[in-house]
């Protein structure tokens, strides 16, 4: 299979101040506001080099979330930060209305989304974001699962026109894709070819594919690796091309499994072309205070959980 | 314009509500018709507006608004008032007030920008989000160097959803001080008076000391006053502070059987209560009904 290594590891949040830096130089009409996480954003750069294009809007997101839909007219683009809890749950109304409804170039770009937050534990962790931001008509929804890869989002980002739900997450984890690449919203990445199961993964679930395909190969099973970014638009004709050829499923990423990447892939499948799947995400419960790695262990979000459910999906395929 | 002809186009803009409401059988005439002088004060002698007509008659709507005032309704269900407004001033054909509410209309119980309604910014009706989208466009505006004024009205009911309170204080702190910010402030809810509801006790001192310039339009039902009342607030921009202005008006103003009570806050009229409406707003015949 395609070797994947790395030299470093680094927080993808770091790739989306990154790729802030990257926009305050390069486009003017970009805003950021943050409601009161600058250091956790990674945004120190942007607001040092364009603090007049900085609004703090303190312990406030539904002011944010408004004050950001108001940004868009005299055509700024606006990059709303915060938590992925106080970025989606807690401001889905004023999102629904204010942005999306309303057709507002608003890009939400949330941090420490998911179980790795760690030690902060359930009241932070939110699980349930992808669900509620695939559901919201006009809202594209991407989740990268790199430094490199959060940061060319970034830049994509600023450059499509509509809203969006940029998330990703605290830990520093490999760094494997490759530094400025091209990213293409709605356009899956095909990791590794393989012919007896298909892995779809999204967020920092990518490299725990990655390990797990490494381990099925060393058990004679080849697996392919589809990277779903961008939750919606969904790729769907890459994810049925590879089905289609390897006729089993499994779906990883750090949500729920209820209304996820997972389902989002099942709908597809459903209407298209029936084959087993098996889900590895969060089993309908909230997390707890750990380290990541105790937490992606204890709810059964590591490689460990793909190689089984991969090896479940393929015995469901007779 | 004078103030004559304004009140003269507030009595047509009044007819048209009333008409609008009982059509659709729906919709909300109480503080439509409150909020009327107000309206027609606004987008037919205080607000600085793009006039250019495109090709169809119409005034060519820029949702960018550069180089014009803005004018945000955060109360989206007074959406009656609003459509009348714009149609009258030159947004879109006063024909199309006869959809209101109707399947495949523009105009949306509630306004949207999704069917793309020349003079309209952003969805509003879910209550407490305008004031902050204000904000934004007014911040919009201090970076592109745009002199102009952003306009934003609330009703006081609203004044019970706390996003209101994130955006009030937030407005002092960036010293947005090209806004004007108007409560509505006539009493009424769904429920009830609002000192019954949900009493939201001295607005005034609220707003001081969250930092606003506040001030006061006693009859906002009196052209004059809301006409001399709006040039005040004008001048009180550009020093530091966000203006608040405290309109009092009567729900229902201008038909006396909806006026003083929240009855009408949510309710149309039947064929006989728009007749009797209708007789007590007489214009001199030189606008005419859609």
């Amino acid at each position: 299979m395609t070797k994947y290594t790395f030299t470093e590891k680094k927080d993808t949040r770091s790739g989306f101040g990154a790729g802030m830096t990257e926009l305050g130089r390069t486009n003017p009409n970009v805003v950021t506001l943050c409601a009161d996480l600058v250091g956790s954003l990674k945004i120190d750069t942007f607001i040092k080099e364009n603090p007049e294009r900085f609004i703090q809007c303190g312990i406030a997101e539904a002011n944010m979330i408004g004050v950001a839909a108001g940004l868009t007219i005299g055509g700024k683009i606006p990059f709303a930060t915060t938590f992925a809890n106080f970025g989606s749950s807690r401001v889905y109304d004023q999102i629904r209305q204010s942005v999306a409804y309303s057709d507002k170039n608003v890009k939400i770009a949330v941090s420490h989304a998911g179980l790795t937050l760690g030690e902060d534990g359930a009241t932070h962790q939110i699980l349930e974001d992808l669900a509620m931001m695939r559901a919201m008509p006009n809202m594209t929804v991407i989740n990268p699962c790199d430094f490199n890869q959060t940061k060319a989002a970034t830049i994509a980002a600023a450059n499509w026109k509509g809203p969006i739900y940029l998330r990703f997450g605290r830990p520093v984890v490999p760094v494997f894709t490759a530094p400025d690449q091209k990213f293409e919203i709605g356009k899956a990445w095909m990791v590794n070819e393989g012919k007896d199961v298909s892995i779809i993964a999204t967020g920092h679930l990518v490299w725990e594919a990655i390990q797990a395909a490494e381990i099925l190969e060393a058990q004679g099973i080849s697996a392919e690796i589809v990277n779903i970014h961008t939750i919606k638009p969904l790729d769907e004709k890459a994810i049925l091309m590879s089905v289609r050829k390897t006729k089993c499923v499994v779906t990883c990423e750090e949500h729920q499994a209820n209304g996820g990447l997972g389902d989002a892939v099942a709908q597809t499948l459903v209407k298209n072309f029936l084959a087993p799947q098996e889900y590895v995400a969060v089993n309908d419960s909230f997390g707890e205070s750990g380290t990541p790695a105790q937490l992606m262990e204890k709810y059964g979000l590591s490689a460990k959980n793909i190689v089984d459910k991969a090896l479940k999906a393929i015995q469901r395929k007779q | 314009m004078q103030n004559q002809e304004l009140r003269e186009i507030a009595v047509q803009v009044r007819r048209d509500i009333v008409r609008m409401v009982h059509a659709c059988q729906s919709g909300h005439p109480g503080g439509s018709l409150g909020c009327t002088d107000l309206f027609v004060a606004l987008y037919f002698q205080q607000m600085k507006l793009n006039n250019r007509k495109g090709k169809d008659g119409y005034i060519s709507f820029n949702m960018d608004g550069k180089g014009e005032d803005l004018f945000f309704l955060s109360n989206g269900h007074i959406s009656p008032v609003f459509y009348s407004t714009l149609a009258r001033r030159g947004y879109f054909d006063v024909k199309e007030l006869a959809t209101f509410r109707k399947i495949d209309s523009r105009l949306q119980g509630h306004p949207t920008t999704h069917e793309h309604l020349p003079g309209i910014r952003v969805a509003s009706g879910s209550l407490g989000q305008g004031l902050s989208v204000a904000i934004g466009a007014a911040l919009a505006k201090r970076l592109n160097g745009d002199k102009n004024l952003v306009y934003c009205l609330m009703g006081d009911g609203e004044q019970q959803e706390g996003q209101v309170w994130e955006a009030a204080q937030a407005a002092p702190h960036h010293q947005v001080d090209n806004l004007i910010a108007i409560i509505d402030l006539n009493g009424q809810q769904i429920d009830g008076p609002t000192a019954k509801v949900m009493n939201n006790r001295d607005l005034k001192a609220k707003y001081k000391a969250f930092g606003w310039n506040v001030m006061e339009i006693k009859d906002g039902n009196n052209m004059d006053e809301v006409v001399a009342g709006l040039r005040k607030a004008k001048r009180l921009t550009g020093k530091g502070q966000p203006i608040m202005i405290l309109l009092k008006t009567e729900m229902g103003a201008g038909v006396d059987f909806m006026m003083g009570s929240h009855k009408w806050h949510g309710v149309a009229p039947n064929d006989e209560q728009l007749e009797a409406a209708l007789k007590q707003l007489v214009t001199s015949g030189t606008i005419g009904d859609y």
